[in-house]
């Protein structure tokens, strides 16, 4: 991690630092556009289900989950019961449980507490992705600064899209949400051109993914769960053909930069 | 009759809970070599599988989608960054609909 010249005492990874921060919100801005169009179409189904524009901005606010959030509104549509909900929204999200472990894996020692209770308030795909794409231990304000845009931009997304509605040109809505798979694939292709195996991992991802929308019965499950399947199937074929020596994992993840 | 701001609340605490307790509870380095290796490979899964096909579908004709799933991976392995991945795609796609 870099010093700062002024300063001669060694600082913590996890201290602040205004380059992190500031790299935070450049690598969030992409991911609050694609945040901004994604929620603004999850607005649409809030609306179906009876929320108010506040109440949807709390809602996302407070949940960050495309997938979660969809599976919840279409069942409060339908009247569900409390318990219905909670499970449904843990099912949904559960994939954030795994990602909140690798992200337990690279806290520095002595970072104090408070960091692991902000970071995990928006361990989403997106953020989950660049943030553990940094080398070495989390710097926490880095995440802080991408959160700080993608937070308030999947919030107000959806209060927009219960007000307006279909009012955002088509065009517009097409083109913004490919903003998001672009940033996935500016994060994976970088070491998968550097790691054999991670670059036939990406391949092989994409084909199952494809054809499990085919398949009976697979393709009946929610996006969420099929991509939680999938992963741990995937992955942890991988981790068992191909486990991966210590060096190797650090030039993996020193790929994003 | 039930309340929206509960089913809210209710949504907030499950998604909460499920976010901070490895992250609070696993203290220490996981020593095991498997998970080790799984970890490291979740993201790249994780990503690739939401990206494809979803992409495709993701727009408003099938074809901008493949075109900026093609074009992305080029500019990505060609070493640009999130942000000008990004605005390639969203770009290329915006174009594209203009013809289509």
């Amino acid at each position: 991690m870099s010093k700062t010249k002024e300063n001669v005492v060694d600082k913590a990874v996890y201290a602040f630092n205004r380059k992190v921060f500031c790299d935070g919100m450049r690598d969030g801005f992409p991911i609050a556009l694609g945040y901004f169009a994604v929620s603004f179409s999850l607005g649409i189904a809030a609306r179906k289900a009876g929320l108010t524009p506040l109440q949807g901005f709390f809602a996302s606010l407070f949940n960050n989950a495309s997938a979660g959030e969809y599976a919840a509104f279409t069942l409060i549509a339908a009247h569900a019961t409390y318990l219905e909900v909670a499970i449904i929204t843990l099912i949904a999200n559960a994939r954030y449980l795994l990602m909140s472990c690798a992200l337990a894996q690279r806290c520095a020692p002595g970072m104090p507490f408070y960091h692991r209770l902000i970071v995990g308030y928006d361990v989403t795909d997106e953020l989950f992705g660049i943030t553990i794409a940094r080398p070495g231990y989390l710097n926490p304000f880095y995440t802080y600064g991408a959160i700080l845009l993608a937070a308030p931009a999947w919030a107000l997304g959806t209060a927009f899209g219960i007000m307006a509605g279909n009012a955002l040109p088509l065009r517009i809505v097409s083109a913004l949400s490919v903003a998001l798979y672009g940033m996935f694939l500016a994060i994976i292709i970088p070491p998968a051109k550097k790691d054999k195996v991670v670059g036939v991992l990406v391949v092989i991802s994409f084909a199952l993914s494809f054809v499990c929308g085919y398949l009976p019965l697979i393709s009946k499950l929610s996006d969420g769960t099929r991509t939680i399947l999938l992963t741990v199937l995937i992955a942890g074929a991988a981790a068992i053909l191909f486990p991966v020596k210590d060096t190797q994992k650090e030039e993996g993840q020193t790929s994003e930069k | 009759m039930r309340s929206n701001v509960i089913y809210i609340i209710v949504m907030a605490l499950v998604s909460y809970t499920i976010r901070i307790l490895p992250l609070t509870l696993i203290r220490k380095p996981i020593k095991n070599r498997f998970i080790q290796s799984f970890l490291y490979y979740v993201p790249y899964v994780t990503l690739a599988v939401m990206t494809f096909p979803a992409i495709v579908h993701a727009t408003q004709s099938p074809i901008s989608g493949l075109a900026a799933l093609i074009a992305g991976m080029i500019a990505a392995w060609l070493g640009a960054g999130l942000f000008p991945v990004s605005v390639i795609c969203c770009l290329l796609v915006f174009v594209i609909e203009l013809f289509v």
